[in-house]
């Protein structure tokens, strides 16, 4: 029987490889975000090491996951991802043991992103990016200037029905764990369950949950109160000088984007000729500059124009502020009590 | 020997849909008999867990839900879509396929497309609050956007064509003497809808809201946009387990149902046709 299912299993697990692992794997495969590195970024590399860098793009962590974890990381050399998955991916054995002699810009890197909780010492994982995510808010609509997620999850009367949050599990949840004085990696269902109660009370208040268009709601007028990752408040403040950020007085989260490269890539060199090019501080301050994300690089942050960071406050904040916050970390089993609860608060009336 | 020609004709569409249809979705829902890894991927161990969480209460309650959601949006959508068609098929016989083109227009634009038009309507600095502010309403206005009837308008607008051909061919094809044969036997022109117009179309009727109720209790976009992600359908569950838990086989589990529901009802609507029509050919219409 068990050899039987097996069996199923390991034809299953081929039949979806060979269908996921089309990409082919000829040149480095680079995988990211789209418009998350400078468009000539490729090119630029390809040019000056004689490389054929091909960049891919994924919409979502979840995404690049499913396709690594079918192909066990054939056909990808360098994913971008969030640092829980690349928890993961170093934790299912796919994450190649960097070779710090073969990545010499890493000591442009803040000491603080090379002691990073999912990380330390960058065994598996360089940072890209890091941010923190709190309230973005029309300064000139509010009123009292906001400072405590209750301020989102009970809004006053004036803001019922003007505010949104992220609709993705963790960040929602992280919301009501902070106001709760909770560990944004909380996993004891009674807690878990005191936060889903609060995210039901909240939902009734709320305009909509929004990963993607909170910042053109709050330029529009039509929410003036968001949860917001700071990179992307920074989008609304470059269209609307009232819009403002701030990291409510329980916290944030610390978020940091990585660079990982896989083990079962056939172009190891090439791929970390790449990761060391994008550490470089001129190619890692376009980040900074273009997409308004703080970047843990040290001389890229210094070279930054100082007028970006007075009409972007947010892009001053230090390693330490940043470092004052949790990192979400991967939950392992307790993703599935995670998953479950945001259907329960969905589907709540 | 039998005519062949019909069996090579249709062998690249076999392959095709085998090829790239079948086989794949039979690989993703035997991932419902196996078991999430802790991060996401596999365990090859068999289980009925996932298919027994499909009936878990709240789980069920979202199906019903969006049942009940996809049942009201095909109401609404097999309502107007039959006034359309009956209206259109009762214009001059000219004028027909221009009205038709009108009603299919729509779907020369991209889904996502017609569905963010109604965000820029409805939102609460919209059109349609800006037009009643224009008339003088100045009450704050119920929110219209990111609400159930939000979703619904939505379903109903983007399947409302199809309800519109499906029922278009019975009522044009309808023999016009049978009901002036009904008309000079006394029936009035109500009774003459209701006893052999709509018998006489209610195949195409059916066709219609079996299609937008289908299409709707799937349907995973509307709800994200229209609804401001509050409530989710189990189009946008099968979504979330595959694109943010990782669960690929529960998510595999609940498409699996949602599957046996539509094949259910397209069956269902399949016997009820063929008897609609069985019984019509025995009356003699050869219209």
């Amino acid at each position: 029987m068990t050899r039987l299912t097996k069996l199923i299993g390991v034809t299953l697990g081929a039949g979806l490889a060979a269908f996921a692992g089309a990409a082919q794997a000829e040149d480095l495969i680079v995988s990211n975000w789209d418009g998350y590195m400078a468009p000539d970024a490729i090119e630029k590399f390809n040019s000056a090491t004689g490389n054929a860098a091909e960049l891919v793009l994924h919409a979502t962590n979840e995404e690049i996951m499913g396709k690594l974890i079918a192909s066990k990381g054939k056909g990808y050399d360098v994913v971008f991802v969030s640092s829980p998955f690349a928890e993961i991916l170093h934790n299912l054995g796919l994450a190649e043991e960097l070779d710090h002699s073969k990545i010499p810009n890493i000591g442009n890197l803040y000491k603080d992103a090379t002691e990073l909780k999912h990380d330390p010492g960058n065994a598996f994982s360089l940072p890209y990016a890091w941010g923190t995510t709190g309230l973005c808010y029309r300064s000139d609509l509010v009123g009292d200037t906001p400072d405590s997620w209750m301020d989102l999850l009970e809004p006053s009367e004036k803001l019922t029905g003007k505010t949104t949050m992220l609709a993705t599990d963790r960040w929602m949840m992280a919301a009501a764990e902070l106001a709760l004085g909770y560990s944004v990696n909380e996993t004891d269902q009674a807690k878990l369950e005191e936060v889903r109660d609060l995210l039901i009370k909240a939902k009734k208040t709320l305009l909509a949950y929004d990963d993607t268009t909170f910042y053109s709601k709050l330029v529009t007028g039509e929410a003036e109160l968001v949860q917001a990752w700071d990179g992307w408040c920074n989008y609304g403040i470059g269209e609307n000088a009232d819009i403002k950020y701030i990291i409510p007085k329980e916290g944030s989260d610390l978020w940091v984007d990585t660079m990982v490269i896989l083990k079962n890539s056939e172009h190891k060199d090439a791929a970390y000729a790449f990761v060391n090019d994008i550490l470089d501080a001129d190619n890692h301050r376009w980040a900074a500059e273009n997409i308004l994300y703080k970047v843990p690089n040290k001389p890229a942050m210094e070279g930054l124009d100082p007028s970006l960071v007075e009409t972007y406050p947010n892009l001053g904040m230090t390693p330490d502020e940043l470092l004052a916050h949790e990192q979400l970390r991967d939950l392992g089993e307790a993703q599935r009590a995670y998953s479950r609860i945001v259907s329960e608060i969905k589907a709540a009336n | 020997m039998a005519d062949r020609k019909p069996l090579y004709l249709m062998t690249p569409a076999l392959l095709w849909l085998t090829g790239f249809m079948v086989i794949p979705c039979l690989l993703i829902l035997a991932l419902a008999f196996f078991r999430r890894g802790i991060y996401g991927g596999i365990e090859y161990d068999f289980t009925f867990e996932n298919i027994a969480l499909v009936f878990d209460p709240l789980y069920a309650g979202i199906f019903i839900k969006s049942a009940i959601i996809a049942g009201q949006s095909a109401l609404i959508a097999s309502v107007v879509g039959y006034a359309a068609a009956y209206a259109i098929a009762s214009m001059p016989k000219r004028r027909q396929p221009l009205l038709l083109f009108l009603a299919i227009l729509p779907f020369w634009s991209n889904y996502l497309v017609r569905t963010y038009a109604w965000i820029v309507l409805l939102n609460r600095e919209g059109l349609v609050v800006a037009v009643a502010r224009a008339l003088g309403y100045d009450q704050e206005l119920p929110s219209l956007l990111y609400t159930e009837g939000a979703v619904i308008v939505g379903l109903v607008y983007n399947y409302l064509p199809f309800v519109i051909l499906a029922c278009y061919a019975p009522l044009a094809r309808l023999n016009s003497e049978i009901g002036e044969a009904s008309r000079d036997l006394g029936a009035g022109r109500w009774t003459t809808f209701r006893r052999i117009t709509l018998p006489m179309t209610v195949p195409g009727l059916a066709t219609g809201f079996v299609f937008v109720f289908v299409l709707s209790i799937g349907n995973f976009v509307t709800p994200a946009l229209l609804g401001g992600g509050q409530f989710q359908m189990i189009g946008n569950l099968v979504y979330a387990q595959f694109l943010t838990a990782n669960d690929w086989p529960f998510g595999a589990a609940l498409s699996m149902a949602l599957i046996a529901v539509m094949m259910g009802l397209l069956t269902l609507q399949t016997f009820a046709t063929e008897r609609a029509s069985g019984g019509r050919a025995g009356e003699g219409d050869h219209g």
